[in-house]
């Protein structure tokens, strides 16, 4: 079956076979969100064929975000697994409380370890004009809560060693899905395009790196998660081509915990660090990245760590408004060229 | 379905509506719309039918399927399709988009069911303020799956509230149809929490007028909050080219159709009508497509 996937395969085609591979071989997952069922497939279609195939665990549930992912937590604490698809990652807010109070706390708070088998699936992010209330990244909100992971889609990362992950980790999950991914295609065979390649950092595959192809050492280190791959990759190229910088991009499947371990090889001879992410400022990934950084290899760092964030503002719906909040490659591009500078 | 005739201003503005939504399906199609949006094709008669009931001191909530509810109270379709294109004149300089607006009693956003405790609070407002004034929020039957439906209806009861919640119930939430969605009723519910419910059927404006008079002097007398339900028809997409509905279905929906209806029962009415807001429409795309960017002082 492997040989016939297409390397032109879209990142929610990845994504869609791992869940059937997922719920084919587990009897005890389930799958729920609103309008997951076929012919319907979910809003991003990630969800195609999925309830053709097992009707009885793939469930369309009613507008009931608190709840559904309450379910889950049902699911998981009679010893199942459960994923649970938020149409938009914004409406996670809804299940704020049954992630952190109930979920969460559950792995440990009854005095032994509790697994708790779950996944809440987040479509994030903007770039697509649906506005204010369907656009956010909401990752800083869930950073740092004890016994909750957060992971990232990525072009880079096959959804189904990513999924496996997540299910056997034994706490609730958060996987945030940038949607201008979803149409994407999936990188394969350390192949980026006719500059880049790409090869992942440590043993369990979390740390892809993507660098030029002949280059061992890079002037540049950009940090960042899947939803931002594109956009560092155009700032890398234009960087590369109009001012000879070379740029490597390590793109983290697991975003939190944060084990830097792996990158402090790589960043200590760079020339420059930099985190990316379109989240807005303010007690965000990048910055956890960043304190975790001082914290394993000061000593050895290049200097500041650079952070690039969207605008501190809501996302408006309009292209034109939309692209002058979120960050576009062009910020990439002059930050690390001012820091540079610098 | 027969349907009495109307005064010339409901009709214009119906088919204002019907426009409207038409031309924003056409603008998607050709690439010149960005983003997402609702249309309510075959509920427009919903928000005529009630527009007479709403005075300047009342607040209107809507929600994501809401252009009709903001043409009816407004009658300006140049704002919201410069709101929606993000062009110069835009009702929230472009920032809002199809369902973040607010105007001057007014207000939608596009997280189903969290307008109604804000209704209820505005709804407070004015029962204090002992006006005679009241706030509708229009929700959909997909809404009734979010909690905090029950806990406003709960507290709006409790505080007997000038609130009226309409629901636009067209069987159907995005692509899952309500009785898998729903247990129970909607009158149910409503009888649940001691609210009165109202079922409106069929799309006679006129008819329905008559029928929602009283209820809304009751709502503004005192009488606390109501639920209306209107049993409605979707008759385009959800959003864009996301219609999942069988051929059967689609055409079953279609035959509820007030504008197809309307076209055979008044012939002559309707042709001269039609003309002229499918004239009027066309103008506003005109102009608004060939407006700047709207902008937008984020400081
Ligand atoms: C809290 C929340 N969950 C999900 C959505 C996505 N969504 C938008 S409209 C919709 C269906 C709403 O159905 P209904 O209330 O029946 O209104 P209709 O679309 O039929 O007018 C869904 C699921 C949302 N906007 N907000």
């Amino acid at each position: 079956m492997g040989q016939l996937v297409s390397i032109h395969e879209r990142v929610s085609e990845n994504l869609n076979r791992a869940l059937h591979s997922a719920i084919g071989a587990d009897k005890q997952l389930y799958l729920l969100g609103e309008d997951v069922c076929d012919p319907y497939g979910g809003a991003f279609k990630v969800t195609r064929g999925l309830s053709s195939s097992y009707p009885e665990r793939v469930l369309s549930t009613p507008l009931s975000e608190a709840s559904i992912t309450g379910v889950a937590g049902g699911i998981a604490l009679s010893g199942g697994k459960a994923i649970v698809e938020m149409m938009f990652a914004d409406f996670a807010a809804l299940a704020f409380d049954s992630i952190l109070n109930f979920a969460s706390k559950s792995v440990a708070m009854y005095g032994v370890r509790l697994p708790m088998h779950m996944v809440l699936r987040a479509p994030s992010g903007g770039g697509r004009g649906y506005g204010p209330t369907h656009s956010q990244s909401l990752h800083k909100h869930f950073i740092g809560i004890p016994h909750l992971s957060l992971f990232e889609l990525s072009p880079l990362h096959d959804n189904h060693d990513v999924l496996e992950k997540m299910l056997t980790r034994g706490e609730p999950c958060i996987f945030f899905e940038d949607k201008t991914l979803y149409t994407r295609r999936m990188y394969r065979d350390g192949q980026i395009d006719d500059i880049f390649g790409f090869d992942y950092i440590d043993e369990e595959q979390n740390f892809a790196r993507i660098s030029i192809d002949g280059y061992q050492k890079s002037d540049v280190v950009l940090i960042a998660a899947g939803g931002m791959v594109e956009r560092c990759l155009q700032a890398a190229r234009d960087l590369f081509i109009e001012h000879e910088i070379s740029c490597q991009i390590i793109v983290a499947s697991r975003i939190f915990p944060i084990d830097p371990d792996p990158l402090v090889p790589i960043l200590s001879t760079a020339g420059l660090v930099c985190v990316v992410e379109e989240s807005t400022a303010g007690g965000t990934w990048g910055s956890e990245v960043a304190h975790a950084l001082y914290e394993r290899m000061w000593d050895e760092l290049p200097g500041r760590i650079e952070l690039v964030h969207s605008k501190n503002s809501i996302i408006p719906t309009a292209a034109h408004l939309e692209k002058d909040v979120v960050v576009q490659t062009a910020d990439i591009y002059r930050s690390v060229r001012s820091a540079l500078h610098a | 379905m027969t349907l009495s005739r109307l005064v010339d201003d409901d009709l214009e503005l119906l088919l204002l509506i019907r426009h409207f939504e038409s031309a924003l399906l056409e603008l998607f199609g050709e690439g010149k719309l960005h983003g997402t949006t609702h249309t309510c094709l075959g509920q427009e008669y919903i928000p005529v039918a009630l527009e007479p009931f709403f005075g300047r001191g009342d607040f209107v909530f809507s929600n994501h399927r809401g252009h009709g509810h903001y043409l009816s109270r407004f009658r300006d379709p140049e704002s919201l399709l410069a709101e929606i294109m993000g062009r110069e004149g835009a009702v929230c300089s472009g920032v809002g988009g199809s369902q973040h607006i607010r105007r001057e009693g007014y207000l939608s956003t596009g997280v189903q069911g969290e307008s109604l405790p804000v209704a209820a609070g505005v709804a407070l407002t004015m029962k204090s303020a002992g006006e005679g004034a009241l706030a509708a929020v229009y929700i959909g039957d997909g809404t009734w799956g979010e909690g905090t439906v029950y806990e406003t209806l709960n507290m709006a009861r409790l505080w007997c509230l000038p609130l009226v919640v309409v629901v636009e119930n067209n069987h159907i939430a995005q692509s899952t149809a309500t009785e898998k969605q729903m247990a129970g009723s909607i009158a149910g519910r409503a009888s649940a929490f001691d609210i009165a419910h109202h079922l409106v059927r069929g799309n006679d404006i006129n008819q329905i007028r008559e029928q929602l008079d009283s209820v809304f002097a009751g709502v503004r007398n005192g009488a606390g909050p109501v639920v209306i339900e209107f049993d409605t028809n979707r008759i385009g997409p959800h959003s864009k080219g996301d219609d999942t509905r069988d051929a059967t279905e689609l055409a079953r929906v279609r035959e509820h159709d007030w504008y197809s209806a309307y076209e055979r029962q008044h012939p002559a009415q309707f042709r001269a009508a039609d003309e002229r807001q499918r004239e009027l429409i066309d103008t506003v795309v005109r102009s608004v497509e060939s407006r700047p960017a709207s902008r937008w002082d984020n400081s």
